[in-house]
């Protein structure tokens, strides 16, 4: 290790001579990529929402014609009124775009790439050139998605799982025609990214930490994107292969997923595959990809509440003994998700199992942020407000899983409005705030400026507000029955009284839609005019804060600082500030707490 | 235009906060401005938090008032009330769980919210705390474990016997067939390859060639008898469907290529759920709702919508394709004899195809 760093250190020891282009496009910089990484994510973000909004639209007030629907769908709206096609295809690259772009690349890319550097204490990630890579990967793969909005029969439109044979048949569909294509090869490469993208932040965990920074001394964060990673590596190499095997099927005629199927007046030759083969193959991903989303956010919110608590972490070991139960948990229940998909009823005993045992470590996780807040000093900074909203959100989302993971109480209420409700809230809701936690908390690290606060209240305040609004009563819509992925319920008369439901909601969306504006405008507005950030401006422990506020590559002039202590040194008995930074030595007679 | 419309709208919201935000700046004063809170934004953004608290428990509350009405009445199957009571006593823990948690976590937002000069509790660890809290999941979750799988078991064992009724639910894009083994109790072998035999008169491919398969009977539309044990074989000739019947606790996916299983034991007639008090309640609200819409659509000289009728349904449950919205099928639960009338007027499949 030492020999890796001194080579780096030699490397980076002085200023590259840099040009527009390798400062700004083609940059192996982490923190530019991070960047990159967090512009595209929310641009990505923008897109997600925005058809949120729309079919938000059309469940509220089913069939009636929007001027917006006109302007934004065009010809799949004729005369305004959205095509149940459309529908579909709104709610599947609403999904897709969410899951991947936004909480998983625009999330765990932005802050690995930003913190792991910073905070293990290395001048970049283990290759650059890697890196760098890996996000025009992303971002390739993001235009492709963004392209094949614009396909002439639309977009891909079987759900965000692509369940085949509907994702396998062209006839079942306009939507699994080019558009499936472009989103299979869109998450092919988008797989490509994240894998390398993963890669990297392992080996810079285990090979270039500071002087002194034992994994014992790591931050949460980094133990969080750390695990994160390695989930990533186990679990998105077997999405790739269901890709794969899909695109064979689709264009290539084999039978993996397919058999006995007549369509449109027509029996195809497919003979012995299965759909049920495909759902194993996506939820050891799928299942997997909750806790890509949602560890990241856990961690930046460990962060976040010591430090604004100015108390340290309670029980830094059970922290990260929770995040590698999760993570090794979240690796074998995936079954959870085919409770009732036709494959052997005592499999569903054992996912039930595995399942419920995933709620200890995720309890543990919520009694230790609570007792964290216990007799602290809070400092309610934006940052301060979403991770406690996570913690709020995680806790009444979480919850309901004891349901929707007991494979008894799952058959009614499976693939039902109970399900969107529980997964927006525990990890659409939760990671978001992660996401926005972590740029209130980092944005002065990442652009030298600091973000309105009183905006950030706005924000917080607002969507914390309309998060709730919008999917606490969908749970009783659920409950009542309602099928999700239905473009209207008016077909049953039964569930006409659930009309002013989906008015509230809409309308909770629609304000919650807004206040993001909020948020987009400080964010830009900031960037350029925010007032300029000091160097630690929330009095913080980690070794991010010891880098000087305007970048260069290699993140610290002169030597890197070691580390002494662990992370959470706040108010200390014995210091006269109620931070000690990990670069403090100890002072003479004083105890590292044993964690 | 509609678009320059748009922009316009988000470029004036832009310059509004950018104005106000200057205003709030200005209006501080000299007070030094470092975009980190200060105690007065502790204080209320602190007592916010504790305002939150009462905005979740004031959205549960308002949410079951409102809105308990528009949950599923009670099951209409044997295994139901074991599903029904499983459910209850899990919301049960939920609610205990998030009221004290929420609590704990709003409240301590508030009362330890910063103040210049406080200094927190340095307080790290606690083993005994956390093994309290590790140990009181397990025990509850056990339980909770044991009892499901308990019920799950139950549902899910399914035994071919005499006593029971063979139904075979076929889904295809986008309508519901069923299936009855007819007097031999036995289904004929099937196959999506003898669809377009007999110029499309063989609705769910029977092979014409096994001779269980002659008294089957195709409908359009379910008939249960009340009472006995039904075991359904799914089927499905294109895509992935769910068949999904919210009113008896039973969903199974349809899978091409397989069969799959559900069995359950309807209890309660259409006739006798017709006149349950809940469903009259919630007939009525619907029928009201129906009524108001009718008028509107009178006024614009639309057709009136009918009046509503309560009837179990089937819905597709996994998302297939454009009219997944509208793939349902009505179950119609009746006694024995009139399950047996009904069917002695059904066509065999020996007597459609010849």
């Amino acid at each position: 290790m030492s020999t890796a760093a001194a080579h780096i250190e030699e490397d980076h020891g002085h200023h590259h001579k840099e040009t527009f282009v390798t400062k700004y496009v083609f940059s192996q910089d982490h923190k530019m990529i991070s960047k990159q990484y967090l512009i595209t994510g929310l641009f990505m973000g923008i897109i997600g929402i925005a058809m949120s909004l729309l079919f938000r639209l059309q469940l509220a007030w089913p069939e009636q014609p929007f001027g917006v629907f006109e302007v934004l769908l065009g010809k799949w709206a004729p005369d305004g009124v959205m095509d149940p096609n459309v529908y579909l295809a709104l709610v599947t690259i609403h999904g897709t775009i969410m899951v991947f772009f936004v909480l998983t690349a625009g999330l765990s890319g932005t802050f690995s790439n930003l913190l792991i550097p910073l905070q293990i204490g290395a001048r970049d990630m283990a290759s650059g050139l890697l890196n760098m890579i890996s996000f025009w990967l992303f971002f390739l793969s993001s235009v492709i998605m963004v392209i094949s909005l614009f396909v002439e029969a639309g977009p891909a439109a079987a759900g965000w799982t692509i369940y085949p044979p509907l994702s396998a048949l062209p006839q079942a569909q306009p939507g699994s025609g080019t558009g499936m294509t472009l989103w299979l090869v869109s998450m092919a490469i988008f797989i490509a990214s994240s894998l390398l993208g993963s890669l990297n932040y392992i080996v810079t965990v285990i090979n270039l930490r500071t002087k002194g920074m034992s994994m014992t001394r790591l931050p949460l964060t980094i133990w969080a994107f750390f695990v994160t990673a390695i989930i990533g590596v186990v679990s998105f190499p077997v999405l790739l292969s269901a890709a794969l095997l899909l695109i064979m099927d689709r264009s290539f005629g084999t039978s993996f997923f397919l058999s006995d199927i007549f369509i449109q007046g027509e029996v195809l030759h497919y003979q012995g595959g299965s759909p049920v083969l495909y759902e194993h193959l996506f939820w050891f991903l799928g299942h997997p990809e909750v806790y890509i989303v949602l560890l990241p956010a856990l961690g930046i919110t460990s962060e976040i509440i010591a430090t604004n608590a100015r108390k340290p972490i309670f029980g830094y070991r059970a922290m990260v003994a929770s995040i590698l139960a999760i993570a090794f948990l979240s690796t074998i229940v995936w079954g959870h998700h085919m409770f009732i998909s036709g494959m052997n009823p005592f499999l569903g005993s054992v996912f039930t199992f595995t399942t419920l045992l995933i709620a200890i470590p995720s309890a543990v996780k919520a009694f230790n942020y609570i007792t964290t807040l216990w007799k602290g000093n809070l400092q309610l900074n934006p940052a301060m407000l979403f991770s406690i909203g996570l913690v709020s959100t995680f806790i009444t989302g979480g919850l309901t899983g004891i349901i929707l993971g007991d494979s008894t109480l799952d058959i009614n209420v499976h693939d039902t409005y109970f399900v969107v409700a529980h997964f927006h809230l525990v990890m659409g809701i939760s990671a978001l705030y992660g996401l926005f936690a972590g740029v209130y908390h980092w944005f002065p690290k990442m652009f030298g400026r600091m973000m309105n606060k009183n905006l950030g209240y706005v924000h917080f305040w607002v969507t914390a507000v309309c998060a709730y609004g919008v999917f606490f009563p969908m749970h009783f819509i659920g409950m009542a029955g309602l099928p999700r992925r239905y473009y209207t319920n008016t077909a049953f008369p039964y569930f006409d009284d659930l009309a002013n439901i989906n008015v509230l909601i809409t309308v909770f969306a629609l304000v919650a839609g807004a206040a993001q504006l909020v948020f987009l405008y400080n964010f830009i507005h900031s960037m350029f005019y925010g007032k300029e950030a000091v160097q630690n401006p929330w009095r913080s422990n980690t070794l991010e804060w010891t880098a000087p506020v305007e970048h260069f590559h290699g993140n610290w002039e002169g030597e890197i600082p070691h580390v002494h202590r662990w992370a959470y040194d706040y108010s200390k008995p014995g210091h006269d500030e109620d931070f000690v930074p990990q670069h403090i030595p100890l002072k003479k007679g004083e105890e590292e707490l044993q964690h | 235009m509609n678009v320059l419309l748009i922009f316009s709208v988000l470029i004036l919201i832009a310059i509004a906060i950018w104005q106000v935000t200057k205003i709030f700046e200005l209006s501080q004063g000299k007070k030094v401005y470092t975009q980190v809170a200060d105690d007065d934004d502790n204080n209320w953004n602190g007592k916010l938090m504790f305002g939150f608290l009462f905005f979740i428990y004031g959205i549960t509350i308002f949410s079951f008032v409102m809105y308990g009405d528009v949950l599923l009445p009670k099951a209409a199957s044997e295994h139901g009330s074991e599903y029904d009571n499983l459910m209850w006593i899990s919301f049960a823990i939920i609610f205990f769980v998030q009221t004290i948690t929420q609590a704990l976590l709003h409240y301590f937002s508030y009362k330890y919210r910063g103040e210049k000069g406080k200094k927190a509790l340095f307080y790290a660890d606690n083993d005994r705390l956390e093994a309290i809290w590790t140990i009181i999941p397990v025990i509850v979750l056990a339980g909770l474990i044991l009892y499901g799988l308990y019920t799950w078991t139950d549902i899910m064992t399914v035994e071919e016997n005499d006593e029971a009724l063979v139904v075979e639910l076929y889904a295809q894009q986008f309508n519901w067939k069923a299936r009855y083994a007819g007097e031999d109790g036995v289904l004929g072998d099937a196959n999506v390859r003898f669809l377009q035999d007999f110029e499309g008169r063989n609705l769910v491919g029977i092979d014409a060639t096994d001779p269980n398969g002659f008294d089957d009977v195709v409908v359009q539309e379910l008939h249960l008898p009340v009472g006995r044990e039904i075991i359904f074989k799914m089927r499905s000739q294109d895509v992935l469907h769910s068949a999904y019947m919210p009113f008896f606790r039973a969903q199974m996916n349809c899978v091409p290529g397989m069969i799959t299983e559900f069995a359950f034991t309807p209890n309660i007639t259409t006739e006798e759920m017709r006149q349950d008090s809940d469903i009259v309640a919630k007939v009525k609200k619907i029928n009201k709702i129906r009524a108001d819409k009718s008028k509107e659509l009178i006024a614009e000289g639309d057709v009136a919508l009918d009046p509503y009728e309560f009837d179990f349904l089937l819905l597709c449950n996994k998302i297939c394709g454009a009219s997944h919205y509208n793939m349902q099928m009505k179950i119609i639960v009746e006694t024995p004899e009139e399950y047996a009338k009904w069917m002695a007027e059904q066509q065999t499949f020996a007597e459609v195809i010849q």
